[in-house]
């Protein structure tokens, strides 16, 4: 067959498989993302059916669904949201950070995966899905809730730590030595903290340079600044995410808000491919080793984003039910740590056991986050009865 | 009243205040425009029992109920040592004769010796309106007279 043929034959089999698998996750309330990852699986190197024709073109809309994905980042929070979140809650960041990336770094070390694969499983198994969690927080109508601005900020910290961690991650990956990787953290540190200052003073400016009232125009320039960007940040070597994160965050006001609103369809589609690409680059094979390994870190780090929570919201002043709502809300993980995983996988630095164990790992994490988050509140009031509103009282 | 105000990165900001009950209550303004209403359970002041969302018409309603109902009620605190005066709302619904109106075509003191002292709209007090106000659907007017001259004023802003 015509290779052009046999390729577009291929997409919109799985364009429209990814519709399907869309509507059967809305229906049952969880997240898309580990049915995408699974649909990727099933397609790949060693799964039912082998799709060789469209390997080119899910890597590279994959790579723009990651600069989609961080672009929409960073446009849900303004400068000022950014700061006050920092301010408010760097303490359960930085121990959200020790209580998550230990569990995967220490998994990565023990299973000799070296200093690269530690870093690569610390991020995979730090960073909370802030996609899941917001629908969590909305459709459990939990928007009014106490403890939702805890949990919101901690989700704040974690993206503003990613903004510090992909460029030090994509400099490992690319083999840099260690003065190498000292100026690159170096670098990201002062462009992240230079984009902060700049969006918070001249916001507007960068959302005036984009803005436009006709729709078509808007998005050709937002999508251009955006790939630009991400493109530049990549030749100076500080991760093409973290460019368009930026850039997400420099635009302002009603600009970002229009830019969502035109921006969604695109992040749908390209962040859909993106996982099914993931998918198709693991083979399922590798997977059931894992599995076991898998539980063990899911278990882990349920535990310790539950705990992350507890010790934030009570020390906001919420109440015991409250505080195990925030922890439970924060297990999800998902896109980013597929992310994180699929910037390691491209790199070829990292074994493709540590991608099974990633895959499998989001796969537990996507699903039991929602469940823990709506079921923890009845458990946790069977389990303790009447002793925490006594207490409150 | 202290109404506390929450930013929530990414979603909105949340405006609420306890209330003497022991019940927290308020709204959350989403980023793209709508509104929640928010009342807390009474055995957790942390959870919501229940998140409302309204419509932008909606909130200016229920905006214009609570308020209408405060003004009448200090008025009517004002007026207990006047025996025989009243104070009483009126909405001004979509068929009203009036609507679009200036409120001095309705001749309303002139014809039942009634003073509309305030118009409510969107939530907002107009205090002591001219004739010339116009009146949209909507509208709470809080008017004070006699039980009988409350009795025709309404008579007339329904059917002219």
């Amino acid at each position: 067959m015509d290779p052009l043929a046999l390729t577009l034959i291929e997409l919109g089999a799985v364009v429209f498989c990814l519709g399907l698998l869309a509507r059967l996750a809305g229906r049952i309330g969880m997240s898309p993302i580990p049915l995408y990852l699974l649909g990727g699986l099933a397609f790949g190197a060693g799964g039912i059916i082998k799709l060789e024709g469209m390997h080119e073109f899910a890597h590279l809309s994959g790579e723009i669904g990651v600069i989609l994905l961080l672009l929409m980042l960073g446009l849900e929070y303004t400068a000022a949201e950014l700061f006050t979140g920092l301010r408010r809650s760097w303490q359960a960041g930085v121990l959200d950070l020790i209580l998550n990336f230990l569990p995967g770094a220490g998994l990565a070390l023990l299973l000799g995966w070296g200093g690269v694969g530690a870093m690569v499983m610390g991020g995979v198994t730090y960073i909370s899905s802030s996609g899941i969690a917001a629908k969590v927080i909305t459709d459990l109508g939990r928007l009014g809730n106490r403890e939702t601005p805890v949990v919101l900020s901690i989700l704040v910290f974690e993206d503003l730590a990613m903004a510090v961690y992909l460029p030090i991650l994509t400099a490992l990956l690319a083999g840099v030595s260690f003065l190498g990787g000292l100026t690159t953290v170096g670098v990201a540190l002062a462009v992240v903290s230079l984009v902060l200052m700049v969006a918070l003073r001249h916001g507007h400016r960068v959302s005036k340079a984009v803005h436009s009232e006709n729709s078509e125009v808007f998005l050709l320039n937002v999508l251009g600044a955006a790939l630009l960007v991400a493109g530049l940040a990549s030749a100076m070597q500080v991760s093409a995410a973290v460019g368009a994160f930026m850039l997400g965050i420099a635009i302002s006001g009603a600009t970002a808000h229009n830019a969502t609103r035109i921006l969604e369809p695109l992040r749908d589609l390209f962040a859909a491919i993106f996982f099914v690409a993931f998918g198709l680059n693991t083979d399922p094979s590798s997977i059931p080793p894992v599995l076991g390994w898998a539980l063990v870190l899911a278990l882990i780090t349920a535990v310790t984003k539950m705990a992350t929570g507890i010790w934030a919201a009570k020390r906001a002043g919420i109440a015991r039910p409250g505080r195990f709502r925030a922890g439970a809300t924060l297990i999800a993980r998902g896109e980013f740590s597929i992310v994180i995983a699929g910037l390691a996988l491209a790199s070829g630095a990292i074994p493709d056991e540590l991608a099974a164990l990633a895959t499998a790992y989001v796969l537990i994490m996507a699903v039991m986050g929602p469940l823990a988050a709506r079921y923890v509140e009845p458990l946790v009031k069977s389990v303790l009865p009447p002793a925490g509103i006594a207490a409150k009282a | 009243m202290n109404v506390d105000e929450t930013d929530l990165p990414g979603l909105g900001r949340r405006k609420d205040f306890m209330t003497a009950s022991g019940r927290r209550i308020g709204v959350v303004e989403l980023r793209e425009g709508q509104t929640e209403l928010i009342v807390s359970t009474w055995d957790d002041p942390d959870t919501c029992q229940a998140s409302i969302p309204l419509t932008g018409d909606e909130a200016a309603t229920l905006g214009n109920l609570l308020g209408g109902q405060h003004l009448a009620m200090k008025l009517t605190e004002e007026h207990k040592n006047v025996p025989g005066i009243v104070t009483r709302q009126f909405s001004i619904a979509p068929d009203s004769p009036f609507q679009n109106q200036p409120m001095g075509k309705a001749c309303i003191r002139t014809r039942c010796g009634v003073s509309i002292v305030a118009i409510m709209r969107e939530g907002e007090v107009l205090p002591s309106p001219g004739p010339d106000v116009v009146l949209h659907t909507g509208d709470l007017l809080v008017a004070v007279g006699t039980q009988e001259g409350l009795d025709s004023a309404a008579d007339i802003l329904r059917h002219g």
